[in-house]
Order: C-alpha cells, then sequence, then structure tokens
C-alpha cells in the first residue's frame, strides 16, 4: 500500500527511492562503500604502510625513522641464513600444525553433523567453544605446567611442545567450518552411495571429501595463518626455539627497529598468498 | 633491555604477564604513526670521550611554586597509589605534602617509555639505561639540577654520574635503585656451588638441557663480563662498547653456549616454575627470582660469580619540555626520599638508592638481602647501558657495535 502512494504522489523519500531504482550502479556503490572503505584505508592501507616502511631505516641510536629509501632490510633477510631457518621452521610448524587440527578435527565434526542428535549436536557445538572463552595466555601456560618434566605429561620444552600446544589452540577454528560444511551434506547422498555398494572409505574418498574439501580450506586458512603469526606460545613452551614472529617482536620490541620488522613481517604475507594462490587453483575458493 | 620482560613486582603474575603483552602490542601499533615526534635533536653525535654530545638544554635554574600536577611515565610498580594493595601508597603522602596531583602512565617496555616521552606531554620518567641515552642524545630529557633536590646528597656514590645517567659530568637524572643479574642454581642438581660464569658456558657441562639465559640481546653483555676475565687478550674494558673481534667472541660463546641451553626466559614466572619443577638448574636470575622461588620452597641458591655481573639501575628523568617541572622536581626528591625510596624498593625488589632509605624498610635484612650498602658487591656489577656505535669505552680509533647489531646478533644465537 506504501509503495502504490509513493508511485502516485512521491515525496523526497520516494523520488529517492525511485532514482536508487533506476540506477542499479549508485545503489551498488551506496551499498558497498563503507565496506570498500573498511578494506581499502584499514586493511590493505595498513599493509601498504607496512610494506613502505619496509623500505626505510631506523637512526640507531635516537630510535627515529629515516624516511629514505633503501633495499638494505630485504638484503639482509635474503642473505642471512638465520631468516632462511627461520622461515622454514615457521612454516614447518604451521603445516604440521594444520595437519593435526585436520586429522583431529574431521572425525569430531563428522561425528557432531552426521551421527549426534540435534540436541546433542548443540551442546557439542557448545563444547568445542568452549575453550575460546578461556584466555589464551592461560591455556598456553597450563599446557607450559603440562609440559613440565615433573607435569603430567612431562615432555619438556621444544619445537614439538608449541606444536602440540598450537594444535591445541586452534582446533576450534578448523572444527567449526569443517562442521558447517557436513552439515550442509545431504545425509541422502551418503545413504545412497551405501545402496549403491560403496562401504564407508570409498564414501569418503569420493563424497564425502570432496564435498566438504572447500570448508576443510576454510578450515586450513584458520590455522595456518594463525600459527604462522604466533609468537606468545613459543615463547611459553618452546624452550629455546623462536619462529617469524619473535623476530617481528624482538626488533620491534626491544630493538625499536620497525623497517626490518616490516621486512620480516612481509615473510608471512608473502607465504599466505602463496597458499591463497595454491588453494585458488584447486577451485576450492569457489565453493565456499 | 627489560623491554621485552615484564618487570619483578609483587603484583598478580598473570596480570603482569598480560600487561606486558598487552603494552607491548600497543607499542607495536603505536611505533608506526609516532615516528620522529621528537625535536629531530641527536643527529650531532660526534664521536668524544664522553660518548657524544648531547644538545644544549638548560637545566632548571631555581625551583618555583608547584604547578598543581605532574605527568609522570613509570614502570608498573614505580609509582602505587593504594590501588594494587591498600598499604602500598607513597603517590597520595606526596600529594598531600606538596600539593602536586600525581598522573601515572604505565609503560611496559624501555620503547614504549621513549615513544611517550617524545609526546611531550609528560614531565618525568623512570627510564631504564638503555633508554636514559636515547632520550639525552634527541634533547627529550633535560639535565637535572641536583642541588634542587636535597635528598640527592643521601644517594650512594656508587649510583651518580654513571655512563647511563649523566653526559660528561652532568646529570640527567637521579638514581632510583639498582639489582644484580646473578647465578641462581639448584643446590640437589649442581654441586660443588658454583662461583664463576665458567658453569653456564662450559660446552661439556653435565646440566646440558637445563641451563637457562635471558633471552635478550642485552644479555650478550653477560658473555663479554666472562670473557673479560676468561680471555683477557680481547681487550674488553666495558661489556657494552664491543668492536668487531670482541662481539664476534662474545657471540661465538653464546651460539656456542645454545647447544647446553634448555631455554631462555624472560618473564620471571616463568623461570621461577622451571627451577621449582626442576626443568632449570643454573642459570642467570635476579635476586627477586630467587626470593620468590625460595618461598615457593625450590632448593636455589644465588651467588655473584667471581667474574662479576650485568646489572640494572633506573634513572628519574626529567622532559626538556615539562609543563610542571617545579613538581617534576618534588616528585624526583620524593621517590629518593628515605620513606618512598625504603617502600618501592621493598614493592619492587631491588637495592634502594638512598642510603638512610635502609633504617626505614620494613623487613630490618632487606638492605643486606638486596646487598643495597656493600659497595664492594656492586663494583663488581655493570650495569646496563645502551651500546652505542661511538665506544662507551672511550675508545675512537674503533667503532662499537650498536643496539640494533646486538638484537640482529642475539636472533642469529638463537638460530
Amino acid at each position: 500500500m506504501t509503495t502504490s502512494a509513493a508511485l502516485s504522489r512521491p515525496g523526497p523519500r520516494g523520488r529517492l527511492a525511485a532514482f536508487l531504482h533506476r540506477h542499479a550502479r549508485v545503489r551498488l556503490s551506496l551499498l558497498l562503500s563503507a565496506p570498500l572503505a573498511w578494506l581499502g584505508l584499514a586493511y590493505l592501507g595498513a599493509l601498504a604502510a607496512l610494506f613502505v616502511t619496509a623500505f626505510w631505516s631506523t637512526d640507531t641510536f635516537t630510535g627515529d625513522l629515516v624516511r629514505s629509501f633503501t633495499w638494505a632490510n630485504f638484503q639482509d633477510l635474503v642473505t642471512g641464513d638465520v631468516y632462511r631457518t627461520i622461515a622454514l621452521r615457521s612454516l614447518g610448524v604451521a603445516v604440521a600444525v594444520t595437519l593435526i587440527d585436520l586429522i583431529v578435527a574431521f572425525p569430531m565434526a563428522f561425528a557432531m553433523a552426521k551421527l549426534a542428535s540435534p540436541r546433542a549436536q548443540r551442546w557439542l557445538v557448545i563444547l568445542v567453544l568452549t575453550p575460546l572463552w578461556a584466555s589464551y595466555l592461560v591455556k598456553a601456560y597450563a599446557w607450559r605446567v603440562m609440559l613440565s618434566s615433573d607435569g603430567v605429561l612431562g615432555w619438556g620444552y621444544g619445537l614439538t611442545a608449541t606444536i602440540a600446544t598450537l594444535s591445541y589452540l586452534w582446533l576450534p577454528y578448523m572444527i567449526l567450518p569443517i562442521y558447517a560444511g557436513l552439515e550442509r551434506l545431504p545425509s541422502s547422498l551418503l545413504d545412497a552411495a551405501g545402496d549403491l555398494g560403496a562401504r564407508g572409505w570409498r564414501t569418503f574418498r569420493t563424497v564425502v571429501w570432496p564435498l566438504s574439501f572447500p570448508a576443510v580450506v576454510a578450515g586450513s586458512i584458520f590455522t595456518f595463518s594463525l600459527s604462522l603469526g604466533d609468537y606468545i606460545t613459543v615463547k611459553i613452551v618452546g624452550g629455546k626455539s623462536q619462529l617469524i614472529g619473535n623476530v617481528v617482536y624482538d626488533n620491534i620490541g626491544a630493538a625499536n627497529n620497525l623497517p626490518f620488522a616490516a621486512a620480516v613481517a612481509t615473510v608471512p604475507v608473502v607465504i599466505m598468498l602463496v597458499y591463497l594462490a595454491a588453494v585458488r587453483r584447486t577451485g576450492a575458493l569457489e565453493n565456499l | 633491555m627489560r623491554s621485552t620482560s615484564p618487570r619483578p613486582v609483587f603484583l598478580t603474575r598473570g596480570l603482569a604477564v598480560t600487561a606486558a603483552l598487552a603494552l607491548a602490542a600497543l607499542t607495536a601499533c603505536g611505533g608506526s604513526t609516532s615516528g620522529s615526534g621528537g625535536s629531530g635533536g641527536g643527529t650531532a653525535a660526534a664521536p668524544g670521550q664522553g660518548g657524544f654530545n648531547p644538545p644544549a638544554i638548560e637545566a632548571l635554574k631555581s625551583l618555583g611554586a608547584g604547578e598543581g600536577q605532574v605527568n609522570l611515565i613509570a614502570w608498573a610498580g614505580y609509582a602505587e597509589d593504594g590501588s594494587n594493595d591498600p598499604k602500598v601508597d607513597w603517590v597520595h603522602p606526596f600529594e598531600q605534602s606538596t600539593g602536586c596531583k600525581v598522573n601515572t602512565k604505565v609503560a611496559g617496555t624501555s620503547d614504549e617509555m621513549v615513544n611517550l616521552m617524545k609526546t611531550g606531554e609528560y614531565d618525568a620518567v623512570s627510564a631504564s639505561g638503555d633508554a636514559s641515552l636515547r632520550l639525552i642524545a634527541s634533547g627529550t630529557a633535560a639535565p637535572v639540577n641536583t642541588d634542587l633536590i636535597p635528598n640527592y646528597a643521601d644517594v650512594f656514590d656508587g649510583l651518580k654520574l654513571k655512563p647511563w645517567n649523566s653526559v660528561k659530568g652532568v646529570a640527567y637524572g637521579v638514581p632510583h635503585g639498582r639489582g644484580a643479574n646473578l647465578l641462581m642454581w639448584r643446590t640437589d642438581a649442581v654441586s660443588p656451588a658454583p662461583d664463576s660464569w665458567g658453569v653456564v658456558f662450559d660446552p661439556a657441562s653435565p646440566h646440558k638441557g637445563k641451563v637457562t639465559a635471558y633471552d635478550s640481546p642485552i644479555y650478550i653483555a653477560d658473555a663479554a663480563v666472562y670473557l673479560m676475565s676468561a680471555k683477557p687478550e680481547l681487550g674488553i674494558k666495558n661489556p657494552y662498547a664491543l668492536d668487531d673481534k670482541q662481539f664476534q667472541a662474545a657471540v661465538d660463546l653464546l651460539k656456542q653456549q645454545r647447544q647446553i641451553i634448555g631455554e631462555y626466559w624472560s618473564d620471571y614466572t616463568k623461570e621461577i616454575q622451571a627451577f621449582k619443577g626442576g626443568d632449570t638448574v643454573v642459570g642467570t636470575t635476579w635476586q627477586v627470582i630467587a626470593n620468590l622461588a625460595k618461598a615457593e620452597k625450590a632448593p636455589v641458591e644465588v651467588t655473584l660469580p667471581k667474574e662479576g655481573a650485568t646489572g640494572w639501575s633506573d634513572t628519574w628523568m626529567v622532559a626538556a619540555k615539562a609543563k610542571n617541572p617545579n613538581c617534576a622536581y618534588k616528585w624526583l626528591d620524593w621517590i629518593i626520599s628515605p620513606t618512598a625510596n625504603a617502600q618501592v624498593a621493598e614493592w619492587f625488589g631491588e637495592a634502594p638508592a638512598n642510603a638512610k632509605a635502609c633504617a626505614k624498610t620494613s623487613d630490618a635484612s632487606f638492605c643486606d638481602t638486596f646487598h643495597a650498602t656493600d659497595e664492594e658487591y656492586f663494583s663488581k656489577v655493570r650495569f646496563w647501558t645502551t651500546p652505542i656505535a661511538q665506544c662507551l669505552d672511550g675508545r675512537t680509533d674503533v667503532t662499537c657495535k650498536d643496539y640494533s647489531e646486538w638484537t640482529r646478533a642475539w636472533t642469529e644465537i638463537k638460530g
């Protein structure tokens, strides 16, 4: 009724609505301007600032930034063996954490989505989310106590301890996307596979895995990028090892060398871009 | 230096760690925007006997009436107003006696302190040795006229006019307190009792995998202190002034030490727990950590090894552009007054700067525990100073490694 009234005698609001209705592009640009501004200014802007800073240097004594172009930071980064070792170690940790989380999360998510009753499903989701309510530091220190040589696990500290702790910390971020993906998978497909004679493994390989793969990719992006940037867990349970995050932190926090820290920080960004490009080739991103 | 670590404060421990991490994150964010907020000074760092020539800034000539307030940047635990513990309060008595209201900004790292000071909104700061020289060189901190600070007369001579709180005989602040980085060991695992840093540098150590070291580039100075007696042919005079060869020797020693390290510690809760649980049996520590570990029944002992040790001594400095200089001077006088200095030293766990503070501590043996009056003890302690390219030991024929190179080397040592 209101629309017909607006059509018969358009007020200013009606005229605006009619204008927007006719000019789809204006409508679209108005709708998108806020998120695009956020993306452009806050997100890409910050990344760009980081990248530009990487080409500056600092006055080593007063700590002031020297805003003149130099390749020196990247030169140090590429020529120093230690940075390559640390980058590869961080990459290894991120891959290991992602694989462990995948192996633990997939059966869990499958059971939640397909085997549990709707009532149990809700409780399981809450249980998976519960650890996220506790502080990151509390959980990391809890693992420190458990891993201590007189603790419950008693493994001692080091890279293994770091991988175990990170796998625990990021597990919910893997379970939830896979759970959501599997929930959308019609159970009738599983029944159909069974009717056609496929056993468990074959059903998994030809039906469940291909359809849930985009969800797995989504989860792996979380666990992979979170592990790649972490520096606190490794400080708490890592013994004497260090990751990319520690190099960034040490250069900003202790040495006040923001440009070099920025140069180091581009390494995980590049690794993530390569990872996303590889994922894109599999076509998983289109089905997210 | 202590910039990467929470300070040894008797606060809720988890909280201190969280706060330090949060503050570190803030510093990281703030760093990109603040840039060179200072006066742009400090460019003329000409090599000279005292290291460098600071910008010419006049100290306050005479004390006037208080401005009614003072804005401080302080380490956690340095300006307590009773909000952490009602019994621990030396801010309100100051406000009552001087009429200067205290606004405290707690900083988590030395870099945060430097950046905050450069905003020009603060009057005074409790700077550590790694921040003080930078503040002086950039013209952010002014010389301090110690004649206007009556309590300065009672400060231990071992703390006055040192390389981290003065330049060429001109004081840039008043000493707050001091402490040493000691050698701690578990008595049930390490015997006989060690008296040398050699025990943490021995490649054939029986404690392999259970040795700890402080996780900061400044720890390179600890290796240099050891090398001063272990390899006198290197000619190290000051562990913070290392030329190429001396620096390389220290770095090599630390790379070798890495083989026997179990973990590097940077926050003190971590170290207390490691010693208590036996994951670490020997390594560097602070007196306050040893006290807490003993309180938790860990069988540990500490010593100042025969080679000497590194240590830390903080300085209260006044901003060159202070809006409330009179209240700032009054605060400097207050914080080193016997009563307040005793309170802050006990709360924080360090040796007080004022000799008369020892009579005012609630624990009668406090000054003995922290060796406050023991000048011989502190004569063996080399306090943290920012390594700069102009050698701090006065050599002019070589350049020394500056702190950013120390940081790179530390990354390399940890591998």
